[in-house]
């Protein structure tokens, strides 16, 4: 009981004084329940752009005080039924010039700092490293941009389960908020994002860095950030782009610099790995296997876990699948314009386009029986 | 001609010539859609009560946050203040009826058909359009449904009825003015206007180009709005919000018309300052044209273009500011009474006013960053949006229905009407800001955690403030049906204009023979 009323009490208290989550640190990394106001984040240009919204917040405020001060004293005392004369003034050049000149002046006040703050932002040079972030229907795809080694590159998706979002189990603290593979950046560097899309425009938005860029596909837009403080910050797509808009969350994973070498060397051999399966022909049980993570993991939503169709057609018994294995490839490489289908050429490599192929062909009854290697993909696509 | 009074039968309403008859079925369309889009609300207020997906999908999410918009923008407001602006511009300026009056019965009559192709597309295979009342390329051409097709004919068909409108408008304006009335004598609801359908003529033609170029990159082939074809999406964009940005003050002006014709009546005292609110409005309305890039900070626009349409966005204040002050000034030391209308009004300064803010907060770019596409946005405009043009819309209808009809509303069942849309309102909005700042952002079906507990009062609010709705529409019938007679015929004791001097109800023929205006 006194428990309960203490917590009543500080959730009153955070609630009247959003300036109360400051001492917080974890206010800083992701929004916070009954989170009434904008975190200063764990970048200079964060604190910049929230100091900045403080002082234009509290001068909004103190404005507004004033006028509705005016406005409820005059309702409040001029009331008819407490036997006020109407007064019949009307026009002063000299008050019309006060309120016409004095907000003026008080804009300049607030553009001031803006402007700085903006050339701020939009200063991205003497960048330590850059990744370009395209944005997908409906995910993102990290590319590192490495001068003097091969780039590293790997899709982000959302990892929260079809369970939690339709209700059928409990929904995890990160709900929605969470990815298969998060961005991972050095603390205390300068990152440039180059970014863009693939298909529609996304935008992306991570509160705790003050970085909202949209992605435009046909366009590289830049921004950047210098993260001043280790952590995982979360945020998400923030324009429209279609059924799931809402499912394409942003993690992005700071780690101390030593970290972060280890994390893209590892990145590195994963890839030179990937190399050799590339080149290694694989058994129709090996394909499948690998086939039905792919599946369940980029077709499933559209096609149904079973294969049984939804936003996309049925896989099973479709004609594609069951046709000719060129056909099914193209479907699979290519997408299919004017659909949903999307391009999966240059979404998966060579090794799982071949093992979701071979898996589609096999599984949900289809029992083609046949398959296709890594590098039947790879000359599929080079005989285009 | 003689006075002869309406045709009978539904002869009447399809033929009509007559302003008043134009003018109520405008208000009634608009009311209809009002709840439609209302409707839609309440499904997307739902779906958000809670976290998770409950009743909708995510598909159909998106078309109702679309619908909701449109409907909403082009159904509800626009013809709502077209309806206003048909019963009274007339009646205020001295003049029997609009300059084009044939005109004006095709401008109504046009407007149904547009409204049902686009309701009809939630019906068509695919579903109906989905890429949000703004309608981004290339979501909403090579991505899009096959219903947009049908969405972009409706969108024209709007827009000629709009342009014919406020054609009309102006040449009523212009040509019709009782001798007497010079343009600095007019009534501040028809200066609004008159500047509105300036801004009509300009950019509704805009909107149209933008939609054909989206017709042309769906149907034959071209590459507007498609990078890969050498398009730029940006372009559509730019297109969009040059139209789109006067649009917010083509919504917003002739409110500002309503509230300053109301004040006055109710603090019987004239307006503070008859001329600088002309100006204030006009100097709006130019505005209006070089800010629109306020709405595309984050695409990526030159350092250079940023600050400018940053400045040009702040400057804004200083117009509306005027306007703020102007009525504060006229109820200061007036002799102050709350009837409904003057109850919505002072709502309307109220809740307007903090709109104002939030868009002052909005327009600096660097908190834009933000801001942007977040549900702080949507608290904003649905603060200028609802408190703003509706609930000055809601005022201007209990303040001008005894005249039109001759019965009185209920005043304590208008007052409940207003305390509970007032709070409904603000539950559903206020929240709003919060999750925006939080980083929640708008048009997705569902959220995360930390967003449920503002959510779950926003719906409840939403829900509340939309009940309240169906309870103006009773007040509405029963006072046309039912009402008590208007005891004075000049209804309100400190109402000032032409509109007040003719007979209650008003007669189906006014001003056949102009007055003269002193």
């Amino acid at each position: 009981m006194h428990l309960g009323a203490k917590r009543l009490f500080r959730r009153a208290l955070s609630f009247l004084l959003p300036m109360s989550f400051l001492g917080s640190s974890a206010w800083a990394e992701e929004a916070q329940r009954w989170q009434t106001n904008m975190a200063p984040g764990v970048t200079d240009v964060g604190a910049k752009v929230y100091d900045l919204h403080m002082i234009v917040f509290w001068i909004c405020v103190w404005i507004g005080v004033a006028v509705f001060a005016v406005m409820f004293y005059s309702v409040f005392t001029h009331r008819k039924s407490l036997g006020a004369k109407a007064s019949q003034f009307h026009e002063s050049t000299k008050v019309e010039i006060a309120w016409t000149v004095v907000p003026f002046l008080i804009l300049i006040v607030m553009a001031v700092p803006a402007t700085s703050t903006l050339i701020e932002i939009y200063d991205t040079d003497d960048a330590e490293m850059d990744i370009l972030i395209t944005g997908y229907q409906w995910k993102w795809k990290y590319e590192y941009i490495n001068a003097d080694s091969e780039n590293v590159s790997f899709f982000s998706n959302l990892s929260t389960s079809k369970d939690e979002i339709y209700n059928q189990v409990d929904k995890g603290q990160h709900y929605l908020l969470e990815v298969d593979e998060p961005l991972v950046i050095p603390v205390n560097t300068k990152v440039r994002f180059l970014i863009t899309a693939n298909d529609v425009i996304h935008s992306w938005w991570v509160p705790a860095l003050a970085v909202k860029k949209d992605a435009i596909p046909g366009f590289v837009n830049e921004s950047w950030t210098k993260v001043n403080k280790v952590g995982v910050y979360r945020g998400q797509c923030a324009e429209l782009c279609g059924r799931d808009h809402g499912y394409m969350p942003i993690v992005v994973n700071v780690v101390e610099r030593e970290e972060y070498d280890a994390w893209m060397a590892g990145k590195a051999a994963e890839s030179a790995k990937l190399k050799e399966l590339m080149a290694q022909t694989f058994t129709l049980d090996e394909l499948v296997e690998r086939g039905k993570a792919v599946y369940d993991k980029s077709c499933a939503a559209c096609h149904g876990l079973n294969g049984e169709g939804g936003v996309g057609k049925a896989i099973a018994k479709s004609p594609i699948a069951t046709g000719a294995m060129n056909g099914h490839l193209d479907a699979v490489v290519n997408g299919v314009p004017g659909t949903a289908m999307q391009a999966f050429g240059g979404q998966l490599n060579d090794v799982d386009l071949a093992a979701v192929t071979t898996y589609q062909r096999n599984g949900f009854g289809n029992n083609m029986g046949d398959m296709v290697q890594p590098i039947d993909v790879y000359q599929f696509k080079q005989g285009q | 001609m003689g006075a002869h009074g309406p045709a009978k039968g539904i002869s009447r309403w399809l033929f009509t010539t007559n302003h008043k008859d134009i003018g109520t079925m405008y208000l009634w369309f608009s009311f209809a859609m009002f709840l439609l889009g209302g409707f839609f609300a309440m499904v997307i207020r739902a779906e958000l009560f809670q976290p998770g997906l409950q009743i909708v999908e995510p598909e159909f999410f998106n078309q109702m946050t679309t619908m909701h918009g449109l409907v909403m923008v082009f159904g509800a407001i626009m013809p709502a203040f077209v309806g206003l602006a048909n019963w009274l511009i007339p009646m205020m300026i001295g003049a029997p009826d609009m300059a084009l009056p044939r005109m004006n019965n095709w401008s109504f009559w046009i407007l149904p058909p547009a409204f049902l192709i686009l309701t009809a597309t939630l019906f068509m295979e695919g579903g109906g359009p989905n890429f949000g009342w703004t309608f981004y390329a290339p979501l909403s051409t090579d991505y899009a449904p096959p219903s947009v097709t049908f969405f972009i004919f409706g969108v024209h068909i709007m827009g000629l009825s709009s342009i014919m409108g406020s054609i009309n408008i102006i040449a009523t304006v212009v040509n019709m003015r009782a001798p007497g009335m010079t343009y600095m004598k007019m009534p501040l609801f028809v200066w609004t206007w008159l500047i509105t359908a300036f801004l009509l003529v300009a950019v509704m033609p805009v909107l149209a180009g933008a939609v054909t170029m989206m017709l042309m990159d769906i149907h034959f082939g071209t590459s507007f709005f498609s990078a890969a074809g050498g398009g730029d999406p940006v372009l559509f964009q730019h297109v969009f919000w040059f139209f789109g940005h006067p649009e917010v003050y083509i919504i917003i002006l002739p409110a500002f018309g309503v509230v300053s014709q109301i004040i006055p009546t109710f603090a019987r005292k004239p307006l503070f300052g008859y001329d600088s609110m002309v100006y204030a409005t006009a100097s709006i309305a130019f505005l209006s044209f070089i800010v629109w890039a306020h709405h595309m900070y984050t695409v990526g626009i030159p350092l250079a273009g940023e600050l400018f349409f940053m400045y040009a966005t702040m400057l804004i204040a200083v117009p509306t500011g005027v306007k703020v002050f102007n009525w504060v000034t006229t109820m200061w030391r007036g002799s102050m009474t709350f009837e409904t209308p003057m109850l919505f009004c002072i709502g309307f300064v109220f809740l307007f006013t903090i709109g104002g803010f939030t868009g002052l907060m909005l327009s600096i770019a660097p908190n834009d960053f933000q801001y942007h596409d977040s549900y702080f946005v949507v608290a904003h405009f649905h603060y200028v949006m609802v408190a703003g043009a509706i609930f000055s819309m809601t005022a201007a209808v209990y303040y001008w229905l005894p005249k039109w009809c001759g019965k009185m509303y209920n005043e304590a069942a208008g007052k409940a009407h207003f305390w509970v849309s007032f709070i409904g309102f603000n539950l559903a909005f206020f929240p709003q800001h919060f999750v925006g700042l939080a980083g929640m952002p708008r048009r997705i079906p569902d959220y995360a955690l930390q967003f449920a507990d503002f959510n779950m009062w926003s719906s409840v609010g939403a829900f509340i403030y939309g009940a309240s709705q169906l309870f103006f529409l009773f007040n509405v019938i029963r006072t046309i049906v039912g009402g008590e007679p208007v005891k004075e015929e000049k209804v309100w004791e400190g109402a000032e204009g032409l509109e007040w001097s003719i007979p209650t109800p008003a007669p189906y023929h006014t001003f056949s023979t102009p007055p003269q205006v002193k």
